[in-house]
């Protein structure tokens, strides 16, 4: 049985309620509620917040994050977690996640949805138009700078290191120069 | 980092200055608490009495901007009395050498060194004398006043205690109770240890800030001990990484520079970027610059291209241009753009002058966004004063995938590269990053061989050999273990290479072994290796960031087999410093490293030769010793105190000059824009006003106010006020009050506290609020929602800070001083 925060609060409440006086003095009905990670698959991660880099073990079910806590094999946090770390089930398991593109045209003002397949053809067409338009072989004094001046890119402390390297190697392919993230604020 | 997290336990005294780990990092303050139960003394210093320094044993408050005076009257009260480590810093510092007898200091020079004109320094006098040999001349008993021991003492013999008091706004006693407690750990076998983050950085003195306390803690002899170093505490997941992978302007990978202009050739670049030196005993460990630039260009174009081929494809930054945050926005403000990534960022709320970046936005033609949840920056368009039927941006938001959702590392604030693993697939069509990259590169290599276009083959030219390859030459999926061993590094040909250790031993290497660490790049382009300092973590022996072997041979909690630390598992750098020139450690109870009579025993160790070797354990600096007379410097190389921009006081009591001599002004005619404003000593806004954060969220809130646990533990954006203030304008506690600046305003809930107190700067009485940066419109009740659009299940109030933020940076890095400029507060309804 999975229950919130809230919906644990709600029910003892009502208990409390029932009892009257807060307690009960009949025999009580020892009710044992199974493990909720039973049968769960368990995987480790490190926290996505601050830079403290807290262990994470994170079960699964059929798919889905049943729970997360805090790892007690790692030296550096111990099983312990902050709010931020203790709450990363919600950022896995949260209905107001992004699931499909979204695509906003020139002056409009709604969101449409749009198949991923569309979106990329587009943005390639964008990056092809602009870096063709905007690339200087050479600069003013006629060195050459081979770079592509009209786009420019922030992002992102929230990847991963591969993704970082990946990424900085695709935005200098392109030939971009204004390159920044979140370590220069 | 120069240490690590659980590193802290090893300390005698911690000052937590420009940071607030209890808050921050609330994990990390298991360690700084172990120290404590060993007993370590806690100083916190701070404009508030922030969490940590709930738990100090010294508080005192200076006023925000005047971190250099405050450290200033440290190094002063050091020498005063003698509490150097004085062959520390004899034999691994600068102190002995001697500085050209043109060098002007500030007191002699109107507040400002030799040499500055136009708003820029020539730094011929900031020079060394040097012998007929190129040698530089010293004098190791650091009398000779030209030395720069004797020029440090005579800069700082300004920051006596009542200047420092006066600048400061604290009290003579509580500057002495923290001076005398730090300057206790100058003994050999004391540590003292430093904990700093943006409360430093966002100045525009702000490197100079962390410059005086590695002053300090090399006068102190701390640098390179456990329980010592200079720490850190950097403010995401991974931003030590993305940091190491430069996605910044100015640096490649490794921190190699990026190629200027002027330098049209790899070996034109080479000459210019590697540092030499006449030192005979320093090891220059960027001599090896022509390695790690050759393996970094392999791992860009493999064998698709020369070396030359490859540098001439990169592109190249003007000299001494600057494309940094502030110029970015500021060009994307003029139109230059016409696209535009913001990719895992939310620069509407997390860039200063918040109103110049959405507005600037608006200017471009077309936007990708990518992000896990709806955003300011991606629903610019739609926020509050834009008008969309106004605004011709085409935005893609696309949808990636979380950290439990794809496999890869991250790399925390102590250097450690930690592997994570995938739990579940992302939701509905989310894709992680590296997929998204992928299939955009593609489909641009695609419509340049099937249109040609301009200059094509730095793109096409690219390698991305992430995985298994299908019929069509494309990888199927992007393997980060692929990505890892390509940053790594291997060998493109079959190598015959001598050991980098042993003299006349040689190993051969058979193409696509992967390189065992760092010391065996070579320059010939015969390895590939994406990043040098992460070269080690993925070769022979495997991925060494997944290791879980948490037990510990140390006795200073190096847990040197939980995964893995660059550079070559490294723990605490520096570590040549922690032994004497004759290799003995300066605590035996806390040695790093020490000599079995073989060899090193103990962490890696770093820089240091064999016992008695003489060489000078700071490999990374050219000459092998420490600066504290640092002229790489833009602004001098002593730090100086000077204002921030945007302050309460006419005049600088330290000297007749007022702001840091090299600050671009962005606020002048012609520089930045109309709309970058700078109010000092206005009566509009009397207030310091600081940007700070809260446990319960992160950074501008983009993931954290999505979350309904932390939202409903924080869900007002709130200005932090003393009791007096508050009294004084007639606020009460939990009021709703907007708060102003030249740029901006955002309402915020009233937060009177004791936590901030009046500051008595000379005879006035100013006046420091703070306010929180996690809040943004999108998560807010009172938006138009759209059908379809999603809703936060708590509601958060309130709109960026950084809407009130200035457009000025720091003088070294550009970082914006967000911890330093001027507000009012008034009622909500009130002008």
């Amino acid at each position: 049985m999975d229950v919130s925060r809230r919906g644990f609060l709600k029910i003892s409440g009502a208990t409390l309620a029932a009892g009257g006086i807060g307690i009960s003095l009949k025999p009580v009905e020892a009710y044992a509620q199974p493990l909720k990670i039973m049968y769960a698959k368990e995987t480790t991660t490190i926290c996505p917040y601050c830079s403290v880099g807290c262990s994470i073990i994170v079960s699964t079910r059929n798919g889905k994050v049943v729970n997360t806590e805090g790892d007690p094999d790692s030296p550096i946090n111990r099983g312990a977690l902050c709010t931020k770390g203790g709450s990363i089930y919600q950022m896995a398991v949260n209905e107001n996640r992004l699931g499909k593109p979204l695509y906003r045209a020139p002056y409009a003002a709604e969101w449409k949805e749009v198949e991923w397949e569309w979106a990329l053809e587009k943005i390639a067409e964008n990056i092809k138009k602009s870096r063709d338009k905007s690339f200087r072989t050479t600069n003013d004094k006629g060195e050459v700078v081979n770079r592509t001046e009209g786009i420019a890119s922030v992002g992102s402390a929230a990847m991963d290191n591969e993704e970082c390297f990946t990424y900085q190697k695709f935005l200098r392919g392109l030939g971009l120069v204004y390159i920044e993230h979140q370590a220069r604020i | 980092m120069t240490n690590h997290w659980i590193d802290f336990a090893n300390s005698d005294v911690i000052l937590i200055m420009g940071c607030n780990p209890a808050s921050n990092h609330p994990i990390s303050f298991k360690w700084i608490q172990k120290a404590m139960d060993k007993g370590a003394k806690l100083i916190c210093v701070d404009p508030r009495f922030t969490q940590s320094a709930a738990r100090a044993h010294y508080y005192t408050a200076l006023r925000s901007g005047t971190d250099i005076a405050f450290l200033g009257g440290m190094i002063k009260y050091i020498l005063d009395n003698n509490l150097m480590q004085e062959d520390y810093v004899k034999n691994y510092t600068n102190a002995s050498f001697l500085v050209n007898p043109a060098f002007k200091l500030p007191a002699e020079n109107n507040g400002v060194f030799s040499g500055l004109v136009d708003g820029k320094y020539d730094k011929s006098t900031w020079s060394y004398q040097t012998g007929p040999d190129g040698v530089i001349l010293k004098d190791p008993t650091l009398t000779n006043p030209n030395s720069v021991f004797q020029l440090l003492k005579k800069h700082y013999s300004r920051y006596n205690l009542d200047v420092v008091s006066k600048i400061t706004g604290t009290p003579k006693e509580g500057l002495l109770e923290v001076y005398k407690a730090f300057a206790s750990t100058g003994k050999a076998d004391k540590a003292g240890n430093i904990l700093y983050a943006m409360g430093w950085t966002q100045h525009t003195v702000g490197t100079q800030n962390i410059r005086t306390m590695c002053m300090i803690q090399l006068l102190l002899g701390n640098m390179g001990i456990a329980g010592g170093g200079v720490q850190a505490l950097r403010g995401e997941a991974n931003v030590q990484g993305s940091t190491d992978y430069a996605l910044l302007f100015h640096i490649l990978p490794g921190y190699l520079k990026t190629p200027a202009a002027s330098l049209p050739t790899l070996s034109s670049y080479l000459e210019k970027n590697t540092p030499t030196t006449k030192e005979p005993n320093s090891l220059n460990w960027w001599k090896n610059t022509p390695k790690y630039m050759a393996s970094y260009i392999r791992s860009v174009y493999g064998l698709n291209a020369t070396l030359e081929e490859g540098y001439h494809y990169m592109p190249k930054v003007d000299d001494g241009a600057n494309y940094s945050w502030l110029a970015l926005f500021d060009a994307m403000y003029k139109g230059k753009f016409t696209g535009f990534f913001a990719w895992g960022m939310n620069p509407a709320c997390s860039g200063a002058h918040s109103n110049k970046v959405r507005q600037a936005m608006g200017k471009l033609d077309w936007m990708v966004n990518v992000n896990l949840f709806d955003n300011e920056t991606g629903s610019f368009w739609r926020g509050p004063g834009m008008d969309p039927k106004k605004i011709k941006t085409e935005v893609f938001m696309l949808p990636c995938a979380a950290s439990v959702e794809k496999e890869g590392s991250i790399s925390n604030s102590g250097r450690w590269m930690q592997w994570r693993y995938k739990a579940v697939d992302p939701p509905g069509e989310a894709m992680p990053d590296g997929e998204i990259m992928t299939e955009i590169l593609y489909k641009v290599k695609e419509l340049y061989l099937k249109e040609g276009g301009v200059f094509p083959d730095p793109i096409t030219k690219l390698t991305w050999d992430y995985g298994p390859k299908g019929a069509d030459g494309k990888i199927r999926i992007y393997d980060p273990h692929a990505v890892a061993k390509e940053i790594n590094g291997f060998f493109l040909e079959d190598k015959k290479v001598e050991d980098p250790t042993k003299k006349g031993v040689f190993k051969e290497f058979k193409k696509g072994d992967p390189v065992p660490a760092f010391a065996w790049l070579q320059d010939d382009g015969s390895t590939s290796s994406g990043c040098w300092i992460y070269c080690n973590s993925y070769a022979e022996k495997g991925n060494l960031a997944a290791r879980r072997n948490n037990k510990d041979n140390s006795n200073i909690g190096l847990y040197s087999e939980w995964s893995w630390c660059w550079p070559v598992n490294r723990r605490i750098i520096y570590n040549g410093a922690s032994v004497d020139i004759n290799g003995k450690p300066y605590s035996m109870k806390r040695a790093v490293i020490w000599w079995n009579g073989e060899k090193w025993v103990g962490d890696v160790p770093d820089g240091v030769g064999n016992p008695g070797s003489g060489r000078p354990p700071f490999i990374m600096k050219p000459d092998g010793v420490a600066s504290l007379f640092g002229p790489g410097m833009s602004d001098g190389p002593f730090p100086e105190h000077y204002e921030p921009l945007e302050c309460p006081v006419e005049k600088n009591m330290m000297s007749p000059q007022k702001n840091n001599p090299v600050i671009k002004r962005w606020d002048k005619k012609g520089v930045g824009s109309e709309l970058d404003e700078v109010a000092s000593c206005d009566p509009r806004f009397p207030f310091v006003c600081s940007t700070y954060r809260v446990s319960e969220h992160w950074q501008t809130g983009v993931l954290t106010r999505w979350c309904p646990w932390l939202a409903e533990m924080q869900p007002e954006m709130f200005v932090e006020m003393s009791e007096e203030l508050a009294k004084e304008r007639g606020f009460k506690n939990g009021e709703r009050v907007v708060v102003k600046s030249a740029r901006g305003e955002v309402e915020a809930v009233a937060l009177v506290t004791p936590r901030f107190k009046p500051f008595m700067i000379g005879d006035t009485v100013i006046h420091q609020v703070g306010i929180p940066w996690h809040f943004g419109w999108i998560t807010t009740a009172d938006r138009k929602y759209n059908p379809g659009d999603k809703k936060a299940e708590i509601f958060t109030t309130g709109d960026a800070a950084n809407l009130l933020t200035p457009t000025i940076g720091d003088a070294n890095t550009m970082i914006p001083e967000s911890k330093a400029f001027m507000v009012n507060v008034v009622k909500k309804g009130v002008k």
